[in-house]
């Protein structure tokens, strides 16, 4: 316990400090009139902690005996969950004072789980992990069901908090079984012991952590909460739902199966292939049927992370950094869109039904071409940075002799075309009806015309993040 | 002589008996959050049987940290539970199916 070990998680204990302090003005002063303030200040200093983290350290540290871990990979993952929570903190400000919603709690809650999502990425040792899933997940239940006087968002909170504790009772089952068979919770003291080899016991531990976390990442078959939780939570908690999140979990599968158990990669593998195979296929053909646009934002968001754990199932350091690319990538795609879903409303009153949608390029031309950019990127059409993002994960399958993951891969992407495409169609070239509209405020416009120029430029060279995602992905692959 | 192996067994016990209360029961919310907590116990003995058995004191650091969790879940679930009946005026879990998924 020395002053070293204290610098190295300072950006943590500084967060965490604000979310304290921020809790105790929230309570004593204003109560919820310091709402708008105290989101700007959070957000700012994510921003400023995302700035600090990515430009201030070099090399990996370890801190408090290697439970603590902070190298590349862990500095790549922070600073994209920090700028996508400050991105969808001000994103949904405006839309949560017009509808009531403009609690104090909100960006201190948004705050600690971003805490929790911090020492995700950089846990070292099985307790660190769990304490930071959880303190991740505590307050993700109660950001769910916001709205207290809704039936849907308590629902929403009240199954997510449901299923969230059931995995996270089989994940800890799983590290109980994982510490009895290694004699140790930590991840180097896991990794030495599978030298001399493999007792049964570790590896049903490793499949309950896997499907503990499978269901933090909504990977199918364990991803029953997610359109229901999507689909209930207020418009911006969804956003941040999507985002941050999603970064975090499987950054930590990331770091749990290379750093715990990355001597016995094919026992992992052909479980994340797995996972990955029925979350793409099950994200493309249950998204066909929903109407309402936060349902299939879910089910677009459990593929996702179908294409997410493509590269994580090559098991390799270009893997690795192709998965790192895709939720960098999809982090954005997914701001820029619901920025136009947060915006969607009828004389005043928020929808969400996609047929509403119908002939809205009339409309707004400006708006609908960015969605139009944004849905063909999500879909991976190729002029649009997410055709690269599922090419670097293509690549990887392929390079690690994975080729039918690929083909089911390009199969489940070219059936989830279909949902994103018809959005563009009803923008386009739909009924003739009384458009939505859609009301924006500065912010939103700019994270809207932003992230669909992201979308276009980014293409001549990823703004330089590819090479830092390879770094990343060295340090934990080892 | 009770070994190892029979904590285990009792452990795992427990933790099918939790999943089974909570995907089985069709009464009450209150029973889902008795179940969650049955899973953790079982947890909690798996943990401390192998501490034991190893001469590790780690386990029950361990185990003590989830204890402390487990308080902090229990509170928040039964927080979400209160709204949610402010709302629907029932905990059925038959009654939670505003939305389908």
């Amino acid at each position: 316990m020395t002053s070293a070990d204290f610098s190295t998680v300072l950006p943590e204990v500084v967060l965490a400090t604000a979310a304290m302090i921020g809790l105790m003005a929230g309570v004593y002063g204003g109560k919820d009139r310091t709402t708008p303030v105290m989101t700007w200040a959070i957000s700012g200093l994510m921003l400023l902690l995302a700035v600090w983290i990515g430009f201030g350290g070099s090399g990996s540290r370890l801190a408090f005996g290697g439970m603590f871990i902070e190298d590349p990979f862990s500095r790549f993952a922070k600073v994209t969950i920090l700028v996508s929570a400050a991105a969808v903190l001000l994103l949904g400000q405006d839309y949560m004072q017009r509808r009531d919603l403009g609690r104090f709690e909100f960006p201190i809650l948004v705050a600690l789980s971003v805490t929790g999502m911090m020492m995700m990425v950089s846990a070292g040792d099985l307790i660190a992990l769990y304490m930071g899933l959880e303190l991740q997940s505590l307050a993700l239940y109660v950001v769910a069901s916001l709205r207290r006087d809704s039936v849907k968002s308590t629902e929403a909170g009240m199954k997510y908090f449901v299923l969230g504790a059931l995995s996270s009772g089989l994940l800890l089952y799983g590290a109980s079984l994982v510490y009895g068979y290694a004699g140790t919770t930590l991840f180097s003291g896991i990794m030495l012991t599978l030298n001399e080899g493999v007792p049964l016991g570790l590896l049903f531990g490793l499949v309950f952590m896997l499907s503990g976390l499978a269901f933090k990442v909504s990977a199918a078959p364990f991803h029953m909460w997610t359109p229901d939780v999507y689909e209930g939570s207020p418009t911006p908690v969804t956003a941040f739902f999507s985002t941050a999140p999603k970064v975090a979990a499987i950054a930590l599968i990331a770091r749990t199966v290379h750093d715990a158990f990355g001597g016995i990669p094919m026992d992992w593998r052909q479980v994340l292939a797995a996972l990955a195979v029925a979350s793409m296929f099950l994200g493309s053909i249950a998204a066909i049927g929903q109407r309402d646009i936060k349902r299939l934002m879910a089910y677009s968001s459990i593929g996702h992370m179908g294409y997410a754990l493509v590269g994580l199932a090559a098991g390799t350091a270009e893997g690795v950094q192709a998965m790192l690319l895709y939720m960098a990538i999809y982090t954005t795609m997914n701001i820029g869109t619901f920025a136009f879903i947060l915006s969607m409303e009828k004389d005043g009153r928020p929808v969400t039904s996609i047929d509403s949608l119908n002939m809205f390029a009339k409309r707004e031309p400006l708006k609908a071409l960015a969605v139009l950019i944004l849905m063909f990127s999500l879909a991976g059409v190729p002029p649009f940075i997410g055709f690269f993002a599922k090419f670097y994960v293509l690549k990887a399958a392929v390079s690690a002799g994975m080729a039918w993951l690929a083909i089911l891969t390009v199969l489940a992407a070219v059936i989830g075309a279909y949902y994103y495409m018809r959005i563009v169609y009803y923008m386009y070239f739909g009924k003739e009806t009384d458009p939505v509209e859609s009301r924006m405020d500065g912010v939103q416009w700019s994270m809207l015309m932003g992230a669909a120029a992201i979308n276009v430029l980014g293409v001549i060279n990823m703004f330089g993040l590819e090479p830092l995602a390879a770094v990343a992905a060295e340090t934990l692959v080892r | 002589m009770v070994g190892l192996e029979h904590y285990l067994t009792v452990s795992a016990a427990l933790l099918v008996i939790g999943i089974f209360g909570i995907f089985l029961n069709r009464k009450n919310v209150i029973v889902i959050l008795m179940s969650i907590e049955l899973m953790l116990l079982a947890v909690n003995i798996n943990l401390v049987a192998f501490s034991s058995f190893l001469g590790d004191l780690t386990g029950q650091v361990f185990t003590l940290f989830v204890l402390t969790v487990a308080a902090a879940e229990a509170a928040i679930g039964l927080a979400i539970l209160v709204t949610f009946f402010r709302n629907r005026g029932t905990i059925d879990v038959e009654d939670v199916n505003v939305m389908k998924g």
